[in-house]
């Protein structure tokens, strides 16, 4: 690479709040590659599909509004949650296809001084590593790897469908046959866990309003991937980890299954293997207890 | 470069007469360059196996009927190149019906379930037509093309077959059935909107039962995109004023509030909101776990204390709220 990459940083409310270890997990990754990372501070929540439901038009001008701060800086914005993904990505094809709607969020936004271009593409985190630093990159730089573990890579339903909108942006990833986290895994020399619901829903989105379905949603990918001798599970998704981090005892119980498994961060994996610190990954911050995999993995 | 391709095909076998469990048989055949899942399936019944079934009709994609799940991705047998599948899951296919715990013979299922949900939507247009009009009734083009693409479903399943939601929750309507009140209910002819709404706004089976994995838009071989106009049902429970308060509309409007306050969303506030203080009896265990972990505070919930980081330019936020909200509950 001759030219240093340099992305805007949309952090989403998660990583501000109940997992603050993706966020510095995220950041310390970007500074062991060498990748420059500006934190959009002023954005605001990217509406979760649940203020969309609410207030579509509301939700386009928000989003866009977050989009005009990474295309004020001329750069691409990344995301590091599956959910943040899709609805700004949602929100700059709408726009990008329909003038008119472009029109009547600008003629918004221009009360607050702002314009959207479209001029920035959105991308999560772990397709710009993929995609643009580069697996064999990534590679070069692993100081402790990570064979000791069978890793389960859940995808998290956001950043793979709808294939048709995300396209060049997530590579064209199959979303019946998803492959970017296996191969990850691999870059960093753990061993991927291949089990049918990788690519299947967590159940977060409908935690309060239809619970039985998101426990049962969740129990049966983490109980698929406990059975194909998973030692922990790992997302691109804060949602995703939320969901299958916090909920494993009444998860357990919906299934009447124990249900016992560390879920990680894309980011914390990464940084494990990059040798970052125990601080900055943040293992301490999870429900299920997962400190021990940092001491698993360190050289002995 | 040969032309052809040998492959072995799996097929899902089952007959629910006779058989306790299905099995699975493999099938070894040439697979032409311009061949359909639906040539693979008549290879396998007339070359190998006459007993093999499967439903098949137009042959053109307008019929539905040939719909089956290829790997689990949802197919329709008369319009997937085989060629292309072979090379998206290495050479290996495995067809099988599109509910296995539906399946009746093979590849053949009972829909009565997916006929059942589409009743219940009332899909056709309620109108009281003059039997004897003058003129014929206008749309125009805008008016049309609000139901345009919902209209082109073929009644496949393909998207009820793959929605996760209604594999755990047999009472929740599904993508389809959605799909058909949403192009009813925008119909300028049609009376019944209001119903329709209130019909597809019940917790348990409605639009809020949605887990929002858009498998439905992967899955539609006319694409249509169903969770994009169940998202559309959803803006217009709050348009027409047809939202009901309770956990699920409180918690889409709550993102406003938050929003509103910080930029970001609140995540001790959203569920509060949601659930009232009363509810939140059921959030107590995880609760408890999230403070010991340090993923949230002892006092995020009380309303006096604001732990929650601000956006930077925060007014600004502010005034787009109060300039493009549309809708209230």
């Amino acid at each position: 690479m001759s030219e240093q990459l340099h992305y805007a940083l949309f952090t989403g409310c998660t990583a501000k709040q109940s997992t603050p270890e993706l966020l510095s997990s995220t950041l310390a990754v970007a500074d062991k590659l060498g990748i420059k990372i500006t934190i959009l501070e002023e954005a605001s929540c990217c509406g979760a599909s649940h203020l969309q439901d609410f207030d579509e038009f509301l939700a386009h001008v928000l989003n866009a509004r977050n989009i005009c701060y990474a295309e004020k800086l001329g750069l691409t914005m990344i995301t590091i949650c599956n959910t943040c993904q899709l609805n700004s990505a949602m929100t700059k094809h709408a726009l990008d296809k329909d003038p008119e709607l472009k029109a009547r969020v600008n003629e918004k936004l221009a009360e607050v001084g702002l314009e959207y271009k479209g001029t920035s593409e959105i991308k999560h985190f772990l397709y710009t590593l993929i995609d643009d630093y580069g697996l064999d990159n990534i590679k070069d730089k692993v100081t402790t790897p990570l064979s000791a573990f069978n890793i389960a890579p859940f995808y998290g339903c956001h950043n793979i469908r709808p294939s048709e909108l995300h396209g060049a942006s997530n590579g064209n990833e199959n979303s019946y046959n998803p492959t970017s986290l296996d191969s990850l895994i691999d870059a960093l020399e753990g061993n991927p866990v291949d089990y049918d619901h990788k690519n299947k829903c967590c159940g977060f989105h409908v935690e309060l309003q239809a619970n039985h379905t998101s426990e049962v949603l969740a129990g049966n990918a983490m109980v698929d991937a406990i059975d194909n001798n998973a030692d922990m599970m790992v997302t691109p998704c804060p949602l995703c980890h939320l969901k299958m981090d916090t909920y494993q005892d009444s998860v357990g119980k919906v299934i009447g299954r124990d249900v016992e498994l560390p879920v990680l961060h894309m980011p914390q994996m990464v940084a494990l293997a990059l040798g970052c610190t125990e601080k900055e990954i943040g293992l301490n911050f999870h429900v299920q207890k997962a400190t021990q995999i940092f001491s698993e993995v360190q050289p002995a | 470069m040969s032309n052809t391709r040998k492959v072995t095909i799996k097929a899902f076998r089952f007959n629910a007469e006779t058989d306790y469990l299905p099995s699975y048989k493999s099938y070894t055949m040439e697979v032409g360059k311009d061949e359909l899942i639906l040539d693979l399936m008549n290879k396998i019944k007339w070359e190998h196996d006459g007993s093999f079934s499967y439903r098949r009709s137009c042959r053109h994609g307008i019929c539905g009927a040939c719909a089956i799940k290829v790997n689990g991705k949802a197919t329709l047998a008369c319009k997937q190149n085989a060629i292309e599948l072979l090379d998206m899951f290495n050479n290996e296919l495995v067809l099988e019906p599109s509910s296995k715990k539906r399946a009746v013979k093979d590849m053949i299922i009972d829909k009565s379930d997916f006929w059942a949900k589409h009743e219940a939507v009332k899909p056709y247009v309620v109108a009281d037509v003059d039997p004897h009009p003058e003129h014929e009734t206008k749309q125009s083009i805008a008016e049309f093309n609000k139901f345009l693409d919902s209209d082109l479903c073929i009644q496949c399943g393909a998207c009820h077959y793959s929605c996760p939601a209604l594999e755990v929750n047999d009472a929740f309507l599904g993508p389809a059935a959605l799909n058909a009140a949403y192009r009813f209910t925008v119909d300028t002819r049609d009376t019944a909107g209001d119903e329709r709404l209130e019909i597809t706004a019940q917790s348990g089976s409605g639009v809020w039962d949605c887990v929002k994995c858009y498998e439905c838009a992967e899955a539609c071989p006319k694409d249509i995109n169903p969770i994009e106009k169940i998202g559309k049902l959803h803006n217009m429970q709050f348009e027409r004023g047809v939202a009901v308060s309770n956990v699920a509309t409180r918690h889409a409007e709550g993102f406003v509030r938050s929003i509103k306050k910080h930029g970001f969303l609140d995540e001790a506030d959203i569920v509060v909101y949601s659930e009232g203080y009363l509810g939140m009896y059921k959030h107590l265990t995880t609760a408890v776990k999230m403070i010991k972990a340090g993923k949230i505070h002892w006092d995020d919930a009380l309303p006096w204390v604001d732990n929650v980081p601000k956006s930077k330019n925060l007014s600004e936020i502010q005034k787009l709220i109060e300039i493009s909200q549309t809708n209230k509950l």
